[in-house]
């Protein structure tokens, strides 16, 4: 005992064991590391934002920002849109490369074709009410036309509207389209049987028809052809929408109902195409995907450029919309409008990027440019005053 | 037998009932009479087992209670309350399965935290529970190992040398001749010295071994409490007779046995009931001024919040009322069918919206503070410059949720000794008779230590490197010598376990041992000869059988003088290689004359033989009495308590023992280097002082002390009474018979104060009256050139006593010591009666070191605006010389000295100081331009709480306040204080000296409530613990007085000078950095809520979100959360070397110029614009769009997502490769999610249905187009704002560039964003060279 405690306090007297070692055999040092993390000395970066790192900065953004602004400011207006709240027979506009068609057709005034059909307040009437509205281009598109009908003052991104539905019903799970879901009420069923789609957006889709006639200068209509493929996204009508399972559509729909506003069932949506029936009807699919703000525009239908034809999508002309006119928006003071538009790349035509990009562009040229000034003005000045001290 | 059981068994019954009703005591009965009864008829079987339980929880409980706990936290509540709101079915605002899981997971995450601790706790728990310890088994009559967890009340159990106690323990019996046991304290108390403890005055005498089976005796004592100093019963034997029990009767648990073979005592406490347990309160809570200041935002968010549900509600309401009774077809219908009106939907709304806006209170700031809290105290915890390679400590955390504090402290109150000074005494001078002896060669010794440590500290870089070791400094000098001491100094105590020999030598560095530069004491020249010559001519004397009394009267002085400074102590003698627990100690007053008869038969001229010479035999007498007495012992239990009964009326055996081995081997003892170990280091100061002018201490028992004299040789003072010091007396005593003279002679020591004025008065006619009235009236200037020095003055004086007067102080005072009520002031009284008329032999001046670094302290802390306030016990000359020498006071400062006798001096002095600053610095003041020119020193110290707290502008002068503590208690009086803050607070430093530790926790509370400022205490001794509790931050230092200060700390730290890193570096950042996280998550969650708020404007009022529920309720969880932990845990707005370079920055903290509420709107405006930024770049991109509602949100959200990221990184100042990681990885995980999530099912997330949807933005270039462009344009104003403000961060305050400057040229000039640490160093500099010169002018009154 003894020897040993001597033992131990020769190694501990040794100056230089203890010290340097921190008594590694005996004692256990509480020493902290010296690392750089512990000591807090991690390698760092300061970027003191002073004059001299803000300047660069903001030049670089100005001169990235400027010159990215004017290319999608020309982009956006190559887009044809023609502004044209037409309800008036043949109006004109012609705007040089600005050009989208909008003709709102919703029938406020006397004068408007549609102004009958639109005092008609009641959703699933048995009469259909038509209006046309004639139009002219004056100048042609060129490539692919879309076609939108666009809806204002329309909240379907209201709380309790956007949760009006079933997926799982509308994914083709069978207990679903038998048993909707709760957050379908109150258009969960009718009549005891459970509806189909159910919930309020699907109770409320748009149901106008709107076709489209070229007039000949010879005064004949020639219908132009509106593909309705493809107006849905692709994941949407392959995936997330889905008929249940089921040869005949009719049969599987059995024992449900139609949503109360609609006229026909679901799986009637198209009766010329049975890849487009049921819930990946995408007229209806585009409608499910609710909009994010009031006023808002959904794609109907799409012109093709023919191929192999040089002649334009839509060529100059007179040209009438027929409209089978079944969607009530007069109640809401809601507006409906038929949209034509080229698209491009930005996805619509849609001047205000570009001027953004411009405007932040130079707002950072400008504080650069002042801070520049001041830097330059009162930084020396500054430096001076130290240096006599 | 069985009879007397069961009558004993009704008897406690009894008793029992009795209990029940006087519910103050506690009665303890022996188990022993109980086994055989059943478990209920145990008296004792109402009290708390051994067994420990600390954990909170136990498997079932854990649920229910840690969520009952977690709910005590109001923000808790709240979020539960929110969720549950989601399963209301009118405004289910998300799905509420996913509305639960933040709350689930903050709980989740706290619970666990919870658990791991509570797992941590019952491992301890369990280990200290199965611990072992000897209990005496009735059945086997014999101690057997039983677990401490099986011990419990009325228990006897048996402890051995070095072992731990189980449990509060009533001693009965000890092997130790004395009936004494030697306990160590540290692990309560953190005193390393040895205590010792007496058996029960009724066993004291027992001759044979202690046998438990036949102990009858009833104990009543009080009930358990946490009061560690006090214990207080009666033990009643069955013969009725009834003894007092004290303190020193019970071993506390935790204590460790030592120096003592064996004891047994009855368990009393146990467990819970302990005083130890009683006394382990958890680490404490306290609110730091942040987190005060970041409620009162929470608040603000909640008004807000209220005000924005209100706004969509009302707006709502209208929406609703615009349609009138046609319904549009997007207003669905309740699930009933049926229309609400506006009004009730409305306030449906007023719910959801509450729920939708949930996230502007954040949920996750609290987690994230405590976590960022956390990482901070193991950063301090790790740092080396706060690692004291001595102690091998490191600064510890003991409070965690104040580090933010240490940033923003603006008053600090430091105690004196042991903070300042390293409380190590060095004995510096003395004079004797009137004669002065300087010590010149020692003094020259001194000042080599303190080069030599300087030129150490100077070669090794003072960070990152290692502080130099005493023991390796001293060991240049003297190499072999210093080995050897340091052999011995770590040797001690190798007895006990691996640990505790870990901790023993720790402690005992910086404990009990002094340092060769204490210990190795040049006498002086002169004074060696006198006491040479003083030794051989009584020697010779002696020989010559002649009167001393003819010797010359200084040299009979200078060796009483050194016969009391080695005899009146407490100091104990170990030597190295002997184990401490074979040296006997003495015993506080005990009184070995313990009666009358015994006196009388000790004074008889037959015992007048040198006592060492019979001291063998008696204890021989006694091993054999001991051995025969067993056989003797009657196996009745009767007999051995009448035998008690008799036993203090019999003669006392042979006095005490002396039982050492010194005498044995005197000739060994010479080469073996003695260690003293001394209660108090003054005490050991004077042993080694004696010790260099040969005069040793080599013995100590209770009842002889034994000095080694040169010429003389050896010599044993019997000792007969000591009369311990104590803080009202201020003195301390011994009575001894002096070997030579055989007088009963009184060596007292104490403060020259209290000593002078008990000095007889000399005789005013004869010569030798003429000359004591010199050397009185020679050693009180000394004493004042002393204190002038700085030293601590100490008077020795000694008083010789005629056997009667001794006879007739003995007699009262036995009276005391029986005494059992009031004893303790009994023995006071009698104290004073014994120490009057002394002869005044001489005094001495012990210099209390400077701790290193202490005045470059002070001066950086100064320099930070910090307000240094010094409250010491010392006196007030010595505290000023402190002062002085560590650069407190200024010697170019004036100093007004408050000293006044009665409450209206008081008052006329505090009026007339106010009077003359208002004079002499409030015509500068008045004027600031001039005061900024002219008067650099009141520009410099502009004080901080001018800004925080008074209303007018408030300068500090070059003036220095001392006040002692009797007129500090009238200034305190609520009538004065108020003027008395006036003065104090215009003065640079104030130091009240002789205050009490009442009077330091007031001057403390005062200063922290009137003035409304952020205070720190520091202190390390019990005194010190009041005003470390008071303070809103207390700092313990862990040095020589034990471990009070640093139980009752917030912080304790190895020195002072690790105040200077941890305030100004460690302080400012933990502020800045919480300060900024705070406001960054505000601004964060002001930000994201804003989005959906300005949403509601485009979807009627009706609550609904463009963002998906997962990432409205995740963003804040995962997104966002993990730069702002590591920019919270590891930004550095400045480095540390700038900080310690430049104080004046912490007066950033000071005036909470990190977090002004002016900051928390600036950030909740900038968060509504970067909002607006993001919400309406987004929106007039899709305006008039075929857009979705969540194809339109998730651009949103990854916008505010990579705005809040860009800010963060605005804000962060030091970018390490751990903030680049956790934004990227941020962003990262984002992505990740939103893809995993988007493309895991197509059916699942209703109503968002969000499928494909991040898939297919990613496709589209307008998407990356809104990301470059919203961040650029929503950080625009506050990269420009945050040039500006990280330019001014380096200037502590507008008052910098003098209130002169107009704030128009003041813009300007801090405009320019250059303004490195360097140019503003330089800046500094120029200012600091304007120094003014003032006279010293002292009012004296």
């Amino acid at each position: 005992m003894m020897a040993s405690s001597y033992n131990a306090k020769e190694e501990d007297g040794n100056p230089s064991s203890a010290t340097v070692h921190g008594g590694a055999g005996t004692v256990k040092n509480k020493k902290p590391d010296n690392t750089a993390f512990k000591q807090q000395r991690l390698p760092a970066w300061q970027p003191i934002l002073t004059a001299g790192t803000v300047l660069p900065a903001f030049f670089v953004i100005g001169l990235i920002f400027i010159p990215i602004g004017i290319g999608l400011f020309v982009t956006s207006n190559n887009i044809k849109e023609f502004e044209a709240c037409l309800y008036s027979v043949y109006s004109k506009y012609s705007f040089s490369s600005l050009s989208t068609l909008q003709i709102d057709y919703t029938g406020v005034d006397l004068s408007s074709p549609c102004f009958n059909c639109s005092q008609n307040y009641i959703w699933n009437s048995t009469t259909p009410c038509t209006c046309s509205v004639p139009f002219s281009l004056d100048q042609p598109f060129e490539s692919n036309v879309f076609m939108y009908y666009g809806l204002s003052n329309f909240y379907q991104n209201h709380r309790r509207y956007v949760k009006s539905r079933d997926d799982s019903q509308l994914n083709g799970d069978l207990s679903s389209l038998k048993n909707p879901s709760k957050e379908c009420e109150p258009y969960r069923t009718s009549e005891n049987k459970p509806i189909a789609p159910c919930g309020a957006i699907a109770n409320s889709l748009f149901n106008d028809t709107l076709d489209l006639y070229y007039i000949d200068p010879n005064g004949s209509r020639t219908a132009i052809p509106l593909v309705k493929k493809g107006i849905a996204w692709w994941t949407d009508k392959h995936v997330k929408f889905r008929n249940p399972a089921g040869n005949n559509l009719t049969v599987v729909f059995q024992g449900t109902s139609k949503p109360v506003n609609w006229r026909k069932p679901v799986y009637e949506l198209d009766p010329s195409d049975s890849d487009n029936n049921g819930f990946i009807n995408e007229d209806f699919i585009v409608w499910m995907r609710t909009a994010a703000l009031p006023t808002f525009r959904k794609l109907y239908r799409i012109i093709q450029k023919k191929p192999n034809n040089m002649s334009p999508t839509l060529p100059r002309g007179q040209y009438i919309l027929d409209v089978t006119y079944n969607y009530p928006v007069r109640s809401f003071e809601g507006r409906k409008r038929m949209i034509l538009s080229t698209i491009s790349w930005m996805g619509g035509k849609n001047p205000f990027l570009g001027i953004a990009y411009i405007t932040v562009g130079s707002v950072c040229f400008f504080l650069g440019i002042v801070l520049l000034i001041i830097h330059h003005k009162y930084g020396n000045r500054n430096n001076n005053a130290d240096i006599p001290n | 037998e069985e009879r007397e059981l069961v009558k004993g068994s009704k008897e406690a019954k009894r008793q029992r009932k009795k209990t029940k009703k006087e519910y103050k005591t506690r009665t303890v009965h022996s188990n022993l009479l109980y086994y055989r009864t059943k478990a209920e008829d145990n008296p004792n079987r109402h009290y708390a087992d051994n067994k420990i339980k600390t954990t909170k929880y136990t498997l079932l409980s854990f649920l229910p209670k840690n969520l009952f706990e977690q709910f005590h936290r109001f923000a808790n509540v709240y979020f539960v309350f929110i969720a549950l709101l989601n399963f209301v079915p009118v405004c289910n605002a998300f799905q509420p399965e996913l509305a639960l899981a933040p709350v689930v997971f903050i709980l989740s995450v706290t619970a666990i935290k919870d658990l791991w601790e509570d797992y941590r706790r019952h491992r301890s728990d369990k280990e200290i529970n199965h611990m072992d310890c000897l209990v005496y088994s009735r059945p086997e009559r014999q101690y057997l190992e039983r677990f401490w967890k099986e011990v419990r009340v009325g228990d006897f159990i048996r402890l051995r040398c070095n072992e731990i106690l189980p449990a509060d323990v009533l001693l009965l019996s000890s092997s130790d001749p004395d009936r004494l046991v030697h306990i160590e304290t540290a692990t309560l108390d953190g005193e390393t010295n040895l205590k010792q403890r007496q058996v029960v005055r009724s066993f004291l005498d027992l001759d044979c071994e202690f046998d438990p089976s036949k102990y009858r005796s009833v104990i009543e004592c009080e009930k358990p409490n946490n009061d560690l100093a006090r214990f207080r019963g009666y033990i009643t034997h069955s013969s009725g007779r009834r003894d007092g029990l004290y303190k020193d009767n019970l071993l506390l648990r935790g204590c460790t046995i030592r120096n003592t073979e064996e004891c047994v005592g009855i368990v009393i406490y146990a467990g819970h009931e302990t005083k130890a347990m009683l006394n382990n309160n958890g680490p404490r809570y306290k609110r730091s001024k942040l987190e005060r200041q970041m409620n009162v935002d929470v608040g603000w968010c909640v008004i807000i919040l209220l005000v924005m549900c209100l706004f969509s509600a009302i707006g709502h309401g209208l929406w609703m009322y615009q349609y009138g009774e046609k319904r549009p077809v997007f207003d669905v219908l309740s699930p009933e069918g049926t229309h609400m009106s506006p009004v009730l939907s409305a306030i449906y709304l007023f719910l959801t919206m509450i729920i939708v806006f949930q996230v502007l209170i954040p949920i996750s700031l609290f987690v994230s503070i405590e976590i960022v809290k956390i990482c901070q105290v193991y950063f301090i915890h790790q740092d080396l410059e706060l690692y004291d390679e001595e102690t091998d400590s490191h600064l510890q955390c003991r409070a965690l949720n104040i580090t933010e504090d240490l940033g923003q402290m603006q008053y600090i109150f430091s105690d004196k000794t042991g903070t300042l000074t390293e409380n190590k005494m060095v004995f510096r001078r003395c004079t004797v008779a009137g004669v002065e002896y300087s010590h010149d060669a020692n003094a020259r010794r001194l000042a080599m230590y303190q080069d030599v440590v300087d030129s150490e500290e100077e070669d090794c870089p003072s960070h990152g490197g290692t502080l130099p070791r005493r023991d390796s400094v001293t060991s240049h000098q003297s190499a072999a010598k210093v080995v050897l001491r340091s052999q011995s100094t770590k040797s001690h105590r190798r007895t006990g376990s691996r640990a505790e020999a870990k901790r023993a030598s720790i402690l005992s560095k910086h404990t009990a041992f002094s340092s060769p530069m204490e210990k190795d004491i040049t006498p002086d020249p002169q004074l060696l000869d006198k006491v040479n010559d003083g030794g051989s001519q009584m020697d010779f004397k002696r020989f010559h059988s002649q009167s001393l009394s003819q010797m010359p009267s200084e040299l009979t002085d200078i060796i009483d003088f050194f016969i009391a400074l080695t005899i009146c102590n407490t100091v104990v003698v170990s030597s190295p290689n002997q184990p401490r627990h074979k040296v006997r100690m003495r015993f506080e007053l005990k009184s070995p004359v313990k009666t009358i008869e015994d006196f009388i038969k000790r004074f008889t001229p037959s015992r007048l033989t040198s006592s060492s010479n019979n001291s063998s035999s008696s204890s021989l007498n006694r091993s054999s009495n001991r051995g025969c007495s067993h056989l003797l012992t009657s196996p009745s239990a009767e007999s051995t308590l009448t035998k008690l009964d008799e036993e203090p009326s019999s003669p006392v055996p042979a006095p005490p023992t002396l039982g050492t081995c010194y005498d044995g081997k005197p000739g060994s003892q010479e080469e073996v280097e003695l260690r003293y170990e001394a209660e108090s280091p003054d005490e050991a100061a004077l042993v080694y002082a004696a010790r260099a002018y040969k005069c040793s201490l080599v013995g100590r028992l209770p009842d002889q002390v034994t000095v080694e004299f040169p010429h003389l040789g050896r010599l044993s003072f019997e000792l007969l009474h000591t009369l311990g010091f104590d803080s009202n007396r201020k003195r301390m005593s011994v009575v001894v018979r002096h070997p030579l003279t055989d007088q009963i002679t009184v060596y007292t020591k104490g403060a020259d104060s209290v000593i002078m004025d008990l000095i007889t008065p000399p005789p005013t006619d004869d010569s030798k009256g003429k000359r004591h009235r010199r050397i009185l009236y020679k050693t009180q200037n000394y004493l004042n050139r002393y204190a002038a020095d700085g030293l601590r003055t100490l008077c020795i004086a000694k008083k010789v006593m005629s056997k009667e007067e001794y006879a007739v102080w003995l007699r009262r005072h036995l009276e005391a010591e029986t005494a059992i009520q009031g004893r303790e002031d009994l023995l006071f009284e009698s104290a004073l009666r014994l120490e009057t008329n002394l002869h005044l032999l001489g005094a001495t001046g012990i210099e209390d070191r400077l701790q290193d670094g202490v005045p470059e302290t002070i001066a950086s802390l100064r320099k930070a605006g910090l307000q240094i306030w010094v409250l010491t016990g010392d006196k007030q000359e010595t505290a000023i010389n402190i002062a002085y020498a560590c650069k407190l006071l200024d010697p170019e400062e004036e100093i007004i000295t408050l000293n006044a006798d009665s409450q209206d001096a008081t008052a006329v002095l505090l009026e007339e100081s106010l009077h003359y600053i208002q004079v002499k610095f409030l015509c500068s003041s008045s004027d600031p331009s001039r005061a900024f020119q002219n008067d650099y020193a009141s520009v410099y110290s502009f004080s901080p709480p001018a800004s925080s707290s008074s209303s007018q502008p408030f300068l500090v002068h070059r003036l220095g306040l001392v006040i002692d503590g009797r007129t500090l208690a009238y200034a305190l009086d609520s009538s004065l204080e108020e003027k008395f803050l006036a003065v104090a607070r215009s003065c640079r430093s104030v130091l009240c000296c002789r205050s009490t530790p009442l009077q330091k926790s007031m001057v403390v509370k005062l200063v922290r409530n009137k003035l409304k400022v952020m205070t720190l205490a520091i202190g390390d001794g019990a005194n010190d613990v009041s005003m470390i509790q008071v303070a809103d931050v207390g700092v313990g230092i862990s040095g020589q007085e034990g471990m009070q200060a640093v139980m009752a700390s917030d912080f304790a730290m190895p020195r002072f000078r690790n105040l200077q890193k941890l305030l100004l570096v460690h302080g400012h950042w933990c502020y800045s950095r919480l300060a900024n996280m705070i406001l960054y998550f505000f601004y964060k969650n002001a930000m994201f809520v804003a989005l959906i708020f300005w949403y509601q404007f485009h979807c009627g009022f009706s609550g609904s979100a463009m963002i998906d529920q997962w990432y409205l309720i995740f963003f804040n969880l995962m997104f966002s959360a993990f730069p702002q932990l590591i920019t919270g845990t590891l930004d550095k707005d400045v480095s540390s070397e700038t900080l310690q370079e430049l104080p004046q920055l912490y007066m950033n903290g000071q005036n909470s110029e990190e977090y002004k509420p002016y900051m928390f709107w600036v950030n909740m405006i900038d968060a509504f614009y970067q909002s607006l930024v993001c919400f309406f770049i987004p929106y007039f991109a899709y305006v008039d769009s075929d857009v979705d509602l969540f194809t339109w949100g998730t651009p949103i959200t990854t916008l505010a997502l990579l705005t809040i990221l860009t800010h963060l990184g605005i804000e962060t100042k030091t970018w390490t490769w751990l903030n680049w990681l956790s934004i990227s990885f941020s962003v990262c995980l984002f992505f990740t999610v939103a893809l995993c999530y988007n493309a895991s099912c197509p059916s699942c997330f209703s109503p968002s249905s969000p499928y494909w949807t991040m898939q297919t933005l990613l496709g589209e270039p307008l998407f990356y187009l809104l990301c470059v462009l919203t961040p650029v344009a929503a950080l625009m104003p506050r990269s420009v704002g945050c040039a500006r403000k990280c330019a001014l961060k380096l200037l502590p305050s507008d008052v910098w560039l003098g209130p002169e400057s107009p704030s128009a040229n003041c813009e300007a000039f801090q405009f320019p964003t250059t303004i490195t640490a360097l140019h503003h160093h330089q800046l500094m500099l120029s200012f600091t060279h304007t120094t003014l010169i003032y006279k010293r002018h002292i009012i004296v009154i």
